[in-house]
């Protein structure tokens, strides 16, 4: 909410300057989110009179005018079309400083003299308006500066109001805010009942009186809109950040700022019949004030007359039924809206307005009668007019009920941590409008004023106190409680200890968006289907990932758009899946490696990573993490089909390997050959607690052997019979070489082996070690028709 | 025996002209081995008398010893050369740069959530995790967030369908956390959160760290020390802190966090808002069955950006999510 700080002053006015009230209020809770002055800069400008205008000799669009200061008469030449005799202007004199630092100096324009200048509102900063010079009222006196005319020695406060308090959604809840904080008492104008002088009353009938608790109308006969508002009421709107529009809107919106009521006027001529507030029938349109048609469901709570809607009720009226200059009479309305019906119905029509604001957010249930006699005065006074009694239909049944809360003394000392006395809690409940009922045993009840929706139970009322009491006052001490230890499992890692390794693998770590692209998608992952978002904020960012590679591989064309050739990139997050048991959200370890295995450096390392680098890597990690990890070849529709490995940890699937397919490569644009990994996290961090054995203290007996043997036959397969027949003493089995090459015959390979035996308590005889060795190779040759290679 | 002077003469001269240890071996078997000139010396010896032989065989003995300490010293002397010569040889460059695998890093975010993690944890606070595809009940109604509600509006929510959406704070963790347990609690729950918003200061996708404390006497007071010890401690500052009343449907009282980040023009502090928290509202204990006459508790809630980016002065929100190797580097 914005408002003019002299209007507020007006209410209640503490002895403090502009800045020292902007932070008492942000301190109350109301924070303010900036200000501005209402005005540019500027100085020498007083009130002028045009006396005279005549045109310019050599130009159709220049007038030269005679203006008066007060004291002399001086030549102006304006280009203004609505430039007159008699007409009041801001004028600045010749020595003048407009804003943006602009002099005022004696001129010649078109060959004709000229002292000085007239100015619109936008040459003074005070609206973007170019409609021509700033109009004052006949009665502005001549000479007096303009600043001082139009007290423009003001700002506009801008306060950001937290939806608990609408009660400060109008200058007199701000008002008794500061009030409360200054201990001063607040100035209201005073407002009567406006006798009326017919006995015309608009014909009310509330249907839906749970949406509409109060009605109050009121008819205002024969009035003349054409009745300009007057300045004073233009420039609070104005400084409201409120347009003037005709008198009718202007006081509603006035009455509105001043005392938090929203009100609407209706032309009497194009209500037919009477008015009838009810919830609108599915499908009824509407034209509303702003131009658009819509329409209505079944929810919406609207104002109609006997035959269709004329507004959305509490967020905007008609275009038809909306007042205009040829207006005669009027319905003025003012009413209590319940803010459970209107929630969110502004919004469902794309419409937010400030009325609909207030309403949502619960506007004084008691107010509206005041509203309705300060509107009438406010406007009889501009428009004229005879006002009729004030119909009023209200459902006490569906109004809000009056409260009372206890506030227990010890309650408030337990939540703030502090013993607040008596009288200073009894002060600041007083002050804020909450009445003291009753004085307890151990407390107070207090009833809740009709202003304040928001304070329904008893932590409301001690936030209250300790809000004006203030937080900053409140002691500082350390919490106590128990000190109890929690649980740890030794064997899983912590998720911190697997992105080190892959950190000191030479690995940045990456965070990317959750929802991704589905065409990304649907290249890395065409098997699933990601979770689409109902109200995605762009089409790239719409569907849940159902893999970290969507991601991680955008990121790496962003880089690689940057040039940078070496990219390792891993990131741990969730993937989204919809399964039959509902959605699954699965925490994941991805990386991505493109480029040289390491730096380039003097030696070497022009070496691009491969398949085995990275291989090498996650068995480091699985080593790390105490759990044994299989890669066995496999098939994934982004991965390149003769290098694609999936992860097994004892038969489930753990992870993926591979490189990316290259017509995937292709249709992501990037370079270079792209190694992929994804884990999921929940199935390897778990390990185990070491469990020492003895150290054998008999020497380790080494025999290698080299086979060759047919090149689809994998590795893995060569090792399982090897450890098959090895005993139960092997120790280790490693390849120290392989090797493909025309000499081997097509479809062969070559695999040297390294193997290691060990007894814990003796040493193994020469017969032992030669027995197993040949069985190994007996094996080797006889399952998998390997022959050995001399 | 003018014969020996000679030879050991000879020897001397010899033992001072090898130049490598071979060439010395050589000498040494030339004069002193079993066959060795001076070695055979002793073969005259039969011809003497039993009175001269004595002082005979000791002449060659001391001519044996002069050459051998000859010997001796050379090889000593050619040894250490040879060592020299090789250090020489072997020296390097040790100015080039070391190779091997470069050091990875990090993501800010990442760093400030475990710098975050670590302080909690010392303090006894548990880590806890929870969905970031939210149910409408965990994300906003056992938070007091009914469906009507004005601070509906303030959270800018994505949805897949009316009652499924992507959380919108990590505060659903805290209620998850509080069904399944018994009070009292100490945690925080840090996480990717989510909000229909993205532009120069939003993205719709940023980091939160809650924090929960639930015990049978806690208060506002207690809730100040937390903050404002978090604070210091994270910033490694003395800076000022203060609360500012405020509103959140899960918690009364509310306040926002403002702390002192240098000075306005004018002289005074400048505050930067850097959490919200308060004392936990009662209506979310009793979604979570605590009794809120025998249990209080308080709440606190930060961006993790934020705080990213006034700790290592990162201008823009949304380099966090570009990942420019550029940027991320400057974090490890």
């Amino acid at each position: 909410m914005k408002f003019s700080e002299q209007w507020l002053r007006e209410w209640v006015n503490p002895s403090i300057g502009s800045q020292e009230l902007m932070d008492q209020i942000t301190m109350a809770g109301l924070e303010v989110d900036g200000f501005e002055a209402v005005a540019g800069e500027f100085t020498g400008v007083v009130v002028g009179e045009v006396i005279s205008v005549a045109p310019h000799p050599d130009a159709d669009k220049l007038r030269v005018c005679q203006v008066s200061n007060g004291e002399q008469t001086v030549q102006v030449v304006c280009g203004a079309p609505n430039v007159r005799d008699g007409l009041k202007v801001p004028f600045a004199e010749v020595g003048a400083v407009l804003p943006g630092n602009f002099k005022i100096k004696k001129a010649k324009l078109r060959g004709q003299p000229s002292e000085g200048m007239l100015c619109s509102e936008s040459e003074l900063g005070l609206s973007e308006s170019h409609d021509g010079l700033m109009e004052l009222p006949e009665e502005a006196p001549v000479g007096q500066p303009v600043s001082d005319y139009l007290k423009l020695n003001d700002i506009a406060i801008d306060v950001d109001l937290t939806p608990n308090r609408s009660d400060c959604l109008s200058i007199k809840g701000l008002a008794r805010e500061v009030g409360v904080l200054n201990s001063l008492v607040t100035t209201a104008p005073v407002i009567e009942p406006v006798k009326a002088v017919h006995s015309e009353v608009p014909d009310v009938r509330v249907e839906a009186p749970a949406g509409c608790p109060r009605y109050l109308g009121r008819i205002l006969r024969n009035v003349n809109l054409q009745a300009e508002t007057p300045l004073w009421m233009q420039e609070k709107l104005r400084r409201s950040g409120i347009r003037s529009i005709d008198a009718a809107v202007d006081v509603t919106n006035y009455v509105m700022l001043e005392l938090g009521q929203p009100m609407h006027a209706f032309d009497r001529n194009e209500i037919s019949g009477g008015i009838v507030v009810r919830m609108a029938a599915a499908g009824e349109k509407l034209v509303l004030l702003d131009g658009q048609q819509v329409e209505l469901t079944a929810e919406t709570l609207v104002i109609a007359d006997h035959e269709k809607p004329v507004a959305i009720a509490g967020v905007m009226g008609g275009e038809h039924s909306g007042v205009s200059e040829k207006t005669q009479d009027l319905v003025l309305e003012s009413a209590y809206f319940d803010p459970i019906t209107l929630a969110g119905k502004a919004r469902h029509y794309g419409l937010h307005t400030d009325a609909s604001h207030r309403f949502e957010r619960g506007v004084d249930y008691e107010l509206a009668r005041e509203a309705m006699e300060r509107a009438t005065s406010l406007l009889m006074a501009i428009v004229g007019g005879e006002p009729g009694e004030v119909v009023e239909v209200a459902s006490a049944e569906h109004l809000p009920k009056p409260r009372a809360i206890d506030l227990r003394e010890q309650r408030l000392a337990d939540v703030l941590g502090l013993k607040i006395n008596r009288t200073t809690v009894e002060e600041i409940l007083t002050r804020l409008g909450l009445r003291i009922d009753k004085l307890l045993k151990d407390g107070w009840r207090v009833s809740v004023p009709s202003f304040r929706p928001d304070i329904s139970i008893e932590e409301d009322l001690i936030e209250e106190v300790g809000r004006i009491f203030g937080y900053n006052n409140l002691p500082v001490t350390e919490p106590t409680g128990s000190l109890g230890l929690r649980a740890r499992e030794e064997a899983v890692r912590p998720l911190s200890a697997v992105r080190n390794y892959f950190v000191a693998q030479g690995y940045q770590e990456a965070i990317t968006y959750s929802f991704v692209d589905p065409k990304i998608q649907q290249l890395v992952d065409p098997e699933r289907e990601g979770i689409a978002l109902a109200n995605p904020i762009s089409a790239d960012l719409s569907v849940m990932r159902t893999t970290l590679w969507s991601g991680l591989l955008k990121t790496v064309a962003y880089n690689q758009n940057r040039q940078q050739p070496r990219i390792r990139l891993f990131e741990s997050g969730l993937r989204f899946e919809q399964t039959n048991d509902g959605i699954r959200q699965q925490p994941m370890l991805a990386g991505v490696v493109v480029g040289n295995q390491t730096p380039e450096n003097w030696v070497n390392g022009r070496r691009t990573s491969d398949f085995f680098d990275v291989k090498g890597e996650l068995e480091s990690l699985f080593r790390l993490l105490g759990i044994e990890v299989a890669f066995v070849a496999s098939q994934h529709p982004a991965l390149h089909p003769g290098q694609t490995a999936e992860l097994l940890r004892n038969g489930e699937r753990v992870g993926w390997l591979g490189t990316l397919h290259p017509q995937v490569q292709k249709n992501l644009e990037l370079n270079g050959t792209i190694l992929l990994f994804e884990l999921f996290l929940n199935s390897i961090v778990t390990g185990y607690v070491p469990n020492f054995k003895d150290v054998s203290k008999f020497p380790e007996v080494r025999r290698d052997l080299a086979i060759i043997i047919g090149s689809e036959v994998a590795f893995a397969q060569v090792e399982h019979v090897a450890r098959k027949h090895a005993g139960e003493h092997l120790t280790a089995l490693r390849v120290f070489d392989v090797y493909e090459g025309e000499s081997l015959g097509e479809g062969n390979r070559s695999l040297a082996l390294s193997l290691f035996w060990q007894h814990p308590e003796r040493t193994l005889n020469e017969d032992e070690v030669h027995s197993l060795f040949n069985g190994v190779i007996e094996a080797l040759k006889e399952e998998l028709e390997a022959t050995l290679r001399s | 025996m003018e014969n020996l002077k000679q030879l050991v003469q000879d020897g001397l001269s010899a033992v001072e002209k090898a130049d490598n240890l071979q060439a010395l071996d050589q000498i040494r078997v030339e004069y002193l081995g079993k066959k060795g000139v001076i070695t055979q010396q002793a073969k005259t010896l039969g011809k003497l008398s039993a009175e001269e032989r004595p002082v005979a065989g000791q002449k060659i003995n001391e001519a044996k010893g002069q050459v051998e300490q000859a010997i001796n010293a050379k090889r000593a002397d050619l040894e250490k050369a040879a060592i020299e010569a090789r250090l020489a040889a072997e020296s390097i460059d040790v100015t080039l740069p070391g190779r091997g695998q470069d050091l990875g890093g990090l993501h800010p975010v990442t760093r400030t959530l475990q710098r975050i993690e670590e302080i909690f944890s010392r303090a006894g606070y548990s880590v806890e995790q929870g969905p970031e595809i939210e149910d409408d009940y965990h994300n906003f109604e056992a938070l007091n967030i009914p469906g009507h509600h004005p601070a509906r509006a303030m959270h800018d929510t994505f949805y897949f369908n009316p009652g499924t959406l992507l959380r919108t704070h990590t505060s659903p963790v805290q209620i998850r956390t509080m069904e399944a347990g018994k009070p009292p609690f100490r945690m925080i729950c840090p996480g990717r959160v989510y909000r229909c918003d993205s532009d120069m200061t939003h993205t719709p996708m940023f980091h939160q760290v809650e924090g929960l404390l639930v015990e049978k006497n806690v208060s506002f007071a207690d809730l100040k020390s937390t903050v404002e010890e978090f604070l210091r401690v994270f910033f490694e500052r003395d800076l000022k802190v203060r609360f500012r009343p405020s509103y959140f449907p899960f918690t009364e009282p509310s306040a926002e966090v403002d702390i002192e980040w240098g000075r306005e023009p004018d002289g005074s502090i400048k505050w930067l808002e850097v959490m919200g928290c308060g004392m936990v509202h009662p209506k979310v204990f009793e979604y979570c069955g605590i009794d809120s006459e025998e249990y209080r508790g308080f709440a606190f809630g930060m961006g993790v950006e934020r705080l990213a980016m006034l700790r290592y002065g990162v201008k823009d929100l949304r380099m966090f999510f570009e990942n420019d190797l550029r940027f991320l580097r400057q974090f490890r």
